[in-house]
């Protein structure tokens, strides 16, 4: 774990040496081993396993002129920090630059497992088989992915922290006559992964969902599976709780105010989650209580949007932070006392089921507005039971609406779930089913 | 400039063959009975302005070798940063063989690779300007000049970014290619926002991501980013007030960098083989189209007729050689609305009974080829944009791409464009706010009447930096030559 911080010395020095004792630098190095075994038609058809060190720097001369470069040439810290140092003198100075922070400690090291770190591809391909061989002669699709990441990161400020994440992850459908059903869960350890039950859930899903019929566009009431509540949930902590959503005036979200359903309470938790434990400024992460029983409390921030909105960082910086702002990585919506999934369809007089959603996109930031796809099954309810299984629907809906005050039950069961919608492909959304009282139907994909 | 045919480009130097080369041997010794090795060195710079000052600038340096190995029909592919000699190039053509016998344990059916001749050579693409070689401080005025001039004309957010890449490669097979590549990749491009009450607006010049090819520096001069500037951020104060798009069916005409996307989407990834032979089936999804049925299916009017070209000069999709090294070629993908071709590789091209590959590429040195867009664009139609107004009593023109969504078979979409005009009586009346259109792809492609490309500048290959595919997920660089179009009964203004 410490291999990579001689790395960090180096470039520090490097960057005392040519930039000077005024120049501000974070360094981070970061060693990556991820593997990832693909499979359709229920064999494996893709098999990959990277392994790289890297090296960030970010350079701020003459206070506030910035440039960041990175390699994978981890040994050559002279030709890294000269990069920097060139392009960072003949920046322009950015008078909002908000500075380095102070040095702080990390609350831990990080979700590390080794049996996770060291899992081989026939470790891979034994879930696999395992997923395959539960669906029952269904076709089965998806991927078994395992990962490590150990990083070190130190600043001219004095800050030197360090920390490892494993994750694991299986993500997968069974397809049966035009009907797929999905099963997904992860973990930072490969042991929590049940590969049998997870090829059984999704091949029970696929034989409910065969013979499949359009419904009618319109609002429907609709309990939504863990897997289609993850979109909700990624829109809300991009596009709502993002601190440089607020700054720029893109964000809806109204700190204070009721503006949600009382079911809905939504924490940012990498340390219990997928994670290391300090962003790419060197804040250290903990849990941050995003909504409280219905009400916005906090926004996640970086070091320049927390200085725009005057309070202090909240420890979500990110490589892309600057051009996407600063976003939960493991955000986990509380459970509620709505039971499972069939006890929330038993709740519904006629709506729909839904299992996962699929190509959504905004239309309307500032309300929330999605436009996307389901996917992976849907089912008309009526009379509180499974009616027929319904094919491929359209819906555009404000996200904020539907979870408005009175419009939401959440189940009971909490799911962790791999983030497949945005950009970081490392984070893992914790989330049980939701009742929601309305959901706008606006086509299927037959017309 | 652009090399001869089979030309090694000087840009990859001749000891990066030895690494590859190396690592071929390992897999094989290993017991694969295919292998290939890519030693990739990357650099892509981005900068970025915001509302008159430089917000960020980032150097990014990806170095390593990736190797594909293949066991009785079973792909490994391992990948390794920076290798610091044979040694650890061996050590990674080894992996990929382990890769590959692990694979085997849950095997698919038996496959030969399409056979491509082995080739010795290489290309480049041309660059009259290396973007690298253009001053940091020259970029950031550009940026922050436009941003301020959009700022000081009132937008809420103005922001603008250039990018450019410079990707060099040398591959090794184990049939004995033996090729060198040179791409270098640039754009750039701009956008504003305006905030009303409970809603934003956005323009983007010259697309809502920006412009990107295979060209050097000179792409951003020609765009002349400062020349539009004041006009988008008019238009985005002009758009809070606008009325918005109506709600119901009529005839649609889309411009042509929002016919682009539409390519992307509703025809490009659709005749990806990958997908149509389900190995996408679980994340980026399948195709409605049916391989049974090549060459008989109809698609759109007689006016569709689609090309996969990666020879279109200076085009983002454009190269050489793919990345397992098929030499580029163009080919119809739908002819006179009949769907006639697929962007294939040589595993999907196998499988599916093909004899042709060529558009297999890899986002960088540590992913795995898979079948991609090249130049998937639209040839251009007899019609003028100017023309298509004027032959219209009642409809709506839009531009612009503002969001996109379509389902996993590539059948239903919904777009959102950033602007909109009436167009009453054959003429261009008033702005509309938050346009939108939805469809169904062959039923859609068949409603199209009238295709522009006959007005000079028209036609334009559209480069779309930013498709994502695969897992682990890849960033994939494509070209959609377009023009504006029309088409007859289309739904358009959907709400939420």
């Amino acid at each position: 774990m410490s291999a990579t911080e001689p790395l960090v010395d180096a470039v520090l020095e490097e960057v005392r040496r040519q930039a000077g004792a005024s120049a501000s630098a974070v360094v981070r190095a970061e060693h990556a081993s991820s593997a990832l075994t693909r499979f359709a038609d229920s064999a494996i058809h893709q098999n990959v396993a990277d392994e790289r060190v890297s090296v960030h720097l970010s350079l701020t001369v003459e206070g506030g002129r910035t440039a960041s470069a990175s390699t994978t040439r981890a040994s050559d810290a002279g030709s890294l920090v000269a990069a920097a140092l060139a392009a960072a003198r003949l920046r322009p100075q950015d008078p909002s630059w908000p500075g380095l922070g102070e040095p702080a400690p990390v609350a831990s090291s990080g979700s590390w497992d080794e049996a996770t770190a060291a899992a081989s591809p026939d470790d891979r391909a034994a879930g696999v088989r395992a997923f395959v061989d539960a669906a029952g002669g269904l076709s089965c699709a998806g991927y078994v992915q395992t990962s490590a990441l150990t990083a070190v990161l130190g600043t001219t400020a004095g800050q030197l922290v360090r920390g490892a994440t494993t994750s694991a992850t299986c993500d997968g459908i069974a397809r049966l006559s035009g009907a797929d059903g999905v099963a997904r869960s992860m973990s930072a350890f490969l042991g929590d992964l049940s590969f049998a039950a997870l090829g059984a859930r999704a091949a029970a899903k696929a034989r409910a969902g065969v013979d499949a019929r359009p419904v009618e566009p319109g609002a429907y009431p609709v309990v939504l599976e863990p897997a289609a509540v993850t979109d909700l949930v990624a829109a809300l902590v991009t596009g709502q709780l993002n601190g440089k959503a607020v700054v720029d005036g893109t964000s809806g979200i109204r700190l204070g105010s009721p503006q949600f359903d009382a079911a809905v309470t939504l924490v940012d938790d990498p340390l219990g989650g997928v994670g290391l434990p300090f962003d790419t400024e060197g804040t250290p992460t903990g849990r941050l209580e995003l909504v409280r029983d219905g009400v916005p409390v906090a926004l996640t921030t970086d070091r320049r949007t927390a200085a725009q909105l005057g309070r202090s960082s909240s420890g979500h910086a990110s490589d892309g932070s600057d051009t996407w702002g600063p976003v939960a990585t493991s955000p986990s919506l509380a459970g509620g006392s709505g039971g499972s999934v069939d006890d929330l369809v038993a709740g519904l007089e006629r709506g729909l089921l839904v299992s996962d959603f699929w190509y959504t996109r905004v239309v309307d930031p500032k309300r929330s507005v999605w436009t996307g796809l389901t996917r992976n099954g849907v089912w008309l309810v009526e009379d509180g039971r499974l009616a027929a299984p319904v094919s491929t629907l359209r819906f555009t809906q404000s996200y904020l609406e539907a979870l408005a005050p009175g419009a939401v039950t959440a189940g009971s069961d909490v799911d962790p779930q791999p983030q497949r919608l945005t950009w970081q492909a490392a984070s893992r959304v914790a989330v049980p089913a939701l009742r929601l009282a309305a959901w706008n139907i606006t086509g299927n994909a037959t017309g | 400039m652009v090399s001869s045919p089979n030309e090694m480009p000087v840009a990859v130097e001749p000891g990066a063959f030895d690494a590859a080369a190396a690592a071929v041997e390992a897999a094989l010794a290993a017991g694969a009975r295919y292998a290939d090795a890519r030693l990739v060195d990357r650099r892509h710079e981005a900068m970025t302005a915001l509302d008159g000052d430089v917000r960020s600038l980032s150097q990014t340096t990806a170095a390593g070798l990736g190797v594909r190995a293949l066991v009785g029909s079973s792909w490994g592919f391992a990948a390794l940063g920076d290798p610091s000699g044979d040694a650890d190039a061996r050590r990674t053509g080894e992996r990929a063989t382990a890769i590959a016998r692990a694979s085997a344990a849950v095997p698919g059916p038996s496959m030969e690779l399409v056979a491509v001749p082995p080739q010795v050579g290489g290309w480049s693409s041309e660059c009259l300007e290396d973007p690298f070689a253009v001053p940091l401080s020259e970029k950031g005025d550009l940026l922050t000049s436009v941003t301020a001039t959009m700022k000081a004309a009132g937008v809420a957010v103005a922001e603008a970014l250039s990018q450019a890449w410079d990707t060099r490669t040398a591959f090794v097979s184990s049939e004995g290619a033996r090729i060198g590549q040179h791409l270098r990749e640039t754009g750039a491009g701009m956008h504003c926002l305006t905030v009303g009450e409970g809603e934003t607006q956005r323009r983007s010049y010259p697309a809502f991501r920006g412009q990107y090819g295979t060209r050097g520096w000179e792409l951003v001069r020609s765009l002349d980013l400062p020349g539009h500037a004041e006009r988008i951020a008019a238009e985005a104060q002009e758009l809070l007030t606008a009325p918005l798009c109506p709600s119901g069916e009529t005839t649609l005409l889309l411009g042509g960098e929002q016919m682009s996307l539409q390519i992307h989407e509703s025809v490009g990834h659709a005749i990806e083989l990958d997908r149509i032979l389900g190995w996408e089936a679980a994340y980026a999804g399948t195709s409605w189209l049916d391989l049974t049925r090549l060459g008989s299916p109809r698609f759109g009017s007689e006016l569709m007729n689609i090309t996969i070209d990666p020879t279109i000069p200076g085009a983002l999709g454009s190269f050489g050689f793919d990345d397992e090294w098929t030499p580029a070629h163009a080919r119809d993908a739908v002819r006179h609305g009949v769907w006639v071709g697929v962007l294939a590789g040589r595993d999907s091209a196998a499988v599916a009974g093909l004899d042709y590959a060529g558009s297999v590429r890899a986002d960088g040195y540590a992913r795995l080829p898979m079948v991609r867009m090249t130049n998937v664009g639209l040839e251009p139609g007899p019609h003028t944009l100017e023309e298509m107004i004027a032959a219209t009593d009642d409809g709506v023109l839009m531009e612009h791409n503002r969001s996109w969504s379509i389902d996993d078979r590539r059948l239903n979409f919904q777009f959102g464009c950033e602007i909109g005009w009436e167009i009453r009586n054959g003429r261009r009346g008033r702005l509309l706010r938050n346009p939108s259109y939805t469809g169904i792809g062959p039923r859609f492609w068949s409603s199209l009447d009238m295709l522009g490309g006959a007005a000079p500048g028209e036609w334009q290959a559209w480069g779309t930096p930013n498709c994502g595919k695969g897992q682990p997920g890849q960033v994939g660089h494509t070209g959609h030559g377009a023009a504006p179009a029309r088409f007859a009964g289309v739904r358009v203004g959907v709400r939420g």
